[in-house]
């Protein structure tokens, strides 16, 4: 796996960001830079604002202070259909409207490109179907939302994001409710986009050690700020596990994909 | 054990100690709920077209000597404050249970036809058989209201998936149009029909005497305590119908025995004090914004506090424009919507 | 694999639609049932016109009878088009409220449109006996629209969350229909007959003035609606996602409401407060053809211009010649076909 350290330009830039719900502010004075064209991974215990400040990166919430910037322009003064077809975001356990077929979901991915004359251009098809096939959604396409496995209807809101087709795409915790196998598929395929189209993506993961293998970024958020963020082989230590997630672990190499390994000590003695 | 775990992760207060402060809050409010309510019926039997002094009230209700001023608080004001009372607790109880079954905001214990049922029977037989008195009323209703809501559930439950939210809203929304455009018709018909029956109509607990709401207390009483046990089901269907399954609820059973608990304090309210709509709908809102969304909490305090928002309804309407009164029903929304719209804006964020 | 999508395309790909591949059919044969179920109901009444003659009048032809062009144009047919338009205007303002507040039960009533209009109307016909009918209707829009705007603004808070819209429309609908209800319950029982007449809804006795002031709102609003669709399909999967795919949600959300509004308030103006249209007519259409606004709305509109030009001729002809209003029909109409749909997906 080849990774490159060296920080090219940045996709996303905060600056001072404070985030509040209602005057509970949740991420404080935060500077940050998302590398463009790497993938970059948030992890922290629950609770910890990393989910706030992935809405926040995504404007879906409005700071109380300071700003997010895309491409050096601050994403609040851009229209949100410009910033649509730069950034994609999938929030957590979104809903569909009762009876809505996957095809027809996905085709809402299609909307930042869309105007009230050119309503489904040949392109919109493309994608369209695009995104259906790189997400094996095909067989299913038909089907209304509400009928699939939780896996199945996961995999059709992440269709409808690719099928947005935007350069940066902010996923929160894309793999619930999947098993193992489909973790690795959504995991491998955002890689893929990654590595081929050179797609900036940033996401929430719970699985430190997925977030190790994948991320060529990753950032260990805690309290409403970042504890450390770089490289996972730097950033990956038994303290900083300590720190943020309040746990005992060993660091150890991955044998497969040569990125660290987090095994979590058990509080229990016997497992110990 | 090599590492002892000594240090708990948040930083914030442990969560069993703010639960209990939570709970001790709880504990105080319903404490002041019950207050008001003793209030409430206090005065309900001090005020009206004749005001009594508090005297009175306790020689009446304990020392009777058969004065005009006793007979007006034992036949006229007490059974009217009781079934205020009640009608209110087991209206808003109704409606928490009927939110809860459906998930939707939006329902209240008429979705399930209750008060289209009653209102059409009892539109129905006077249209039929004339002017009928008020403890036929009583009957009529309770039958009218109670076959709708059978109605409704059985149409909701058609299907493999069985009773679902949505088919329950459905076939409640369709069956309350259909019974109540029958309703409707026969109104325009019959001018005799509207003039006797719309203070019916429009909700009263006024003129009922004790046998009457002695009659059908025991429904009402039965409901209430259902409600109760079951609140903690009611609880865990209101997180969906798998995770309730999955803790080990028989959905099925418990959804059953809640519309059950429904009809009956519904069907008794209108055959009691007419279609109220109000109550039924709003209270449950307005007490989740103390409550929680534990029906161990919210039953409680839904039932008092629409115990209190009918009794002083009542009084209004028999103060307002005295000696005249108002249908209870009218009075319940001028007191109680511009508070809820308050609370909706206050407490609803995002 | 079949695709369930019809797409319409101009050469030069400066046009572009996309519609569920049974809009089309379905569309048509609600076109002809509601031409067939027309003609039927021009024909019908005290004076009986053969279906033939109903056409032949409409094309123009000398029938040989002079009255029938009289019948026809001046009694029956603005009739039977205001039945229709109003259908059409509750049902496609009840889908996108449906849409909007992603709640099932949404219907006209929760926008405060039939509470305000309600109140005002009953006012003007129980308090002032003396108000010229012909003002109604004016009086009654306006009612409307206070009530709309008293709701948005009562609900707004940094945005118009839907949950807090839905809650106080409750709220002033509540209030607004004690109102009603009291000078329903105290009102001289002939103005009390005649404002539950009102209440009901009914296309009685309504001609082209009220076709000319009905005509203009729908002709702006319903073509603006289904301009919003797409819109409309972004806000129905919720705020998050739809502010990710860049809709502005509060403006859209601002001029959806508005469209709603507007239609519903014109339609209730025009033949009081009719029921079950409104909420019924979209998940009708919904099981027609899809969830996917594009669509639904043009066939929501149709099936509710069925479903009341269907009621209103039942409600002249089951109990002639004691006439019915026609909101009293429109449940009996479309309750059953309902609960069959009900049944008929009972393995969903």
């Amino acid at each position: 796996m080849s990774v490159t350290i060296s920080s090219t330009e940045p996709a996303l830039t905060t600056r001072q960001l404070t985030l509040a719900y209602d005057r509970a502010i949740v991420i404080r004075d935060l500077d940050l830079v998302i590398p463009a064209g790497q993938i970059t991974a948030l992890v922290g215990p629950n609770g910890c604002g990393k989910s706030t400040l992935l809405r926040g990166l995504a404007r879906l919430l409005k700071p109380l202070k300071g700003t997010v910037y895309l491409d050096s322009a601050s994403i609040f003064r851009l229209s949100t259909k410009e910033v649509a077809k730069q950034l994609g975001i999938l929030p957590q356990s979104p809903t569909a409207p009762e009876g809505l077929t996957v095809r027809e979901l996905v085709a809402q991915g299609r909307y930042p490109h869309q105007s009230w004359l050119q309503q489904w251009s040949a392109e919109d098809d493309r994608f369209l179907e695009q995104a259906l096939a790189i997400t094996g959604m095909v067989e299913l396409a038909n089907r209304p939302l509400d009928t699939l496995s939780g896996g199945q209807r996961q995999r059709a809101w992440i269709a409808m994001t690719l099928a947005q087709n935007t350069p940066i795409l902010l996923l929160d915790e894309p793999t619930t409710f999947l098993d193992l196998a489909h973790q690795i598929e959504i995991l491998d395929l955002l890689y893929e986009l990654n590595q081929t189209e050179g797609r900036t993506i940033v996401m929430v993961l719970h699985d430190l050690n997925q977030a190790c293998r994948y991320a060529d970024h990753l950032i260990a958020v805690k309290n409403g700020g970042v504890y450390a963020q770089g490289i996972p082989s730097n950033i990956m230590t038994e303290a900083m596990v300590q720190e943020v997630f309040g746990i005992e672990s060993r660091i150890v190499h991955d044998p497969v994909t040569h990125t660290p390994m987090c095994i979590p000590i058990s509080r229990k003695a016997r497992l110990a | 054990m090599k590492h002892a775990a000594t240090k708990p992760s948040p930083p914030s207060a442990p969560p069993s100690a703010h639960s209990a402060h939570v709970n001790l809050l709880r504990l105080i409010g319903l404490g002041i709920g019950i207050l008001l309510l003793f209030g409430c019926l206090i005065a309900s039997l001090l005020l009206g077209a004749a005001d009594l002094d508090p005297r009175t009230i306790w020689q009446a209700l304990f020392a009777f000597d058969g004065s005009t001023e006793h007979l007006i608080i034992t036949t006229v004001r007490l059974p009217r404050s009781l079934i205020a009372l009640t009608v209110g607790a087991a209206l808003a109880v109704a409606g928490a249970i009927t939110q809860g079954l459906t998930r939707n905001p939006l329902a209240a214990p008429d979705i399930v036809g209750i008060n289209a049922g009653a209102a059409l029977a009892v539109v129905g037989a006077t249209f039929l058989f004339g002017s009928a008195s008020s403890h036929t009323y009583v009957w009529f209703a309770f039958l009218g209201g109670t076959l709708a809501a059978i109605a409704v559930y059985v149409l909701g439950s058609i299907g493999r998936s069985g009773l679902t939210p949505l088919k329950l809203i459905l076939a409640g929304a369709a069956l309350t149009y259909l019974l109540s455009s029958l309703t409707t018709g026969m109104l325009i018909l019959s001018q005799r029909t509207l003039d006797e029956i719309r203070f019916w109509l429009a909700g009263s607990v006024a003129g009922r005497d004790f046998a009457t709401f002695t009659s059908v207390l025991p429904y009402m009483g039965i409901g209430l305590l259902v409600a109760l046990i079951l609140s903690r089901q009611i609880t865990m269907l209101t997180l969906g119908d798998d995770v309730a399954k999955g803790l080990g609820l028989r959905t099925a059973w418990v959804k059953a025995t809640a519309t059950v608990v429904v009809i009956l304090l519904a069907g008794s309210s209108v055959a009691l004090a007419g279609p109220i709509g109000f109550v039924g709908l709003v209270v449950p809102h307005l007490v989740r914004f103390f409550a929680g969304v534990d029906y161990r909490w919210l039953l409680p305090y839904a039932a008092i506090a629409g115990g209190t928002l009918l009794l002083l309804a009542d009084i209004g309407a028999r103060i307002i424009i005295k000696p005249q009164e108002l249908p209870v029903g009218i009075m319940t929304a001028i007191v109680g919507a511009p508070f809820f719209i308050y609370l909706a804006k206050q407490k609803v964020k995002r | 694999m079949t695709k369930s999508w019809l797409v319409i395309r101009s050469q030069k790909s400066l046009f572009s639609i996309r519609l569920d591949r049974r809009v089309p059919w379905v569309m048509l044969t609600l076109a002809i049932a509601i031409a067939v179920v027309m003609i039927l109901s021009i024909g019908y009444g005290e004076y009986p016109i053969s279906p033939l003659d109903v056409v032949k009048t409409l094309l123009g032809i000398d029938t040989g009878t002079a009255d029938h062009a009289f019948v026809i144009y001046v009694l029956r047919l603005p009739r039977a088009i205001t039945a229709l338009l109003v259908g059409t205007g509750l049902a496609v303002s009840g889908a996108i409220l449906q849409g909007l507040t992603r709640n099932p039960l949404a219907a006209p009533e929760i926008i405060g449109v039939n509470a305000g209009a309600s109140l005002v109307a009953v006012a003007m016909i129980v308090l002032l006996p003396s108000f010229p009918l012909v003002a109604l209707p004016v009086a009654a829009f306006t009612g409307a629209l206070v009530a709309a705007l008293l709701i948005y603004l009562l609900a707004w808070d940094n945005g118009s969350a839907p949950i807090r819209l839905i809650l106080v429309g409750v709220g002033v609908d509540a209030l607004a229909g004690a109102f009603t209800s009291l000078m329903i319950t105290f009102g001289n029982i002939y103005d009390v007959s005649q404002a539950l007449v009102w209440l009901t809804g009914s296309v009685y006795g309504r001609n082209w003035e009220h076709i000319q002031a009905l005509l203009p709102w729908l002709l702006v609003f319903l073509p603006l609606s289904f301009l919003l669709s797409r819109d409309l399909n972004t806000l129905a999967l919720g705020d998050d996602i739809a502010k990710g795919l860049g809709s502005k949600v509060e403006w859209q959300r601002g001029w959806l409401l508005l469209t709603s509004v507007a239609l519903a308030g014109a339609t209730v103006a025009t033949a009081g407060t009719i029921g079950f249209v409104g909420l019924m007519a979209p998940h009708l259409s919904r099981q027609l053809v899809g969830a996917s606004h594009e669509g639904l709305l043009p066939v929501a509109a149709l099936v509710g211009g069925l479903i009341v030009v269907l009621a209103d001729l039942l409600g002249r002809s089951l109990f002639a010649p004691i006439e019915l209003p026609c909101g009293v029909i429109t449940a009996a109409v479309g309750a059953p076909y309902f609960l069959y749909l009900l049944y008929s997906n009972r393995n969903a």
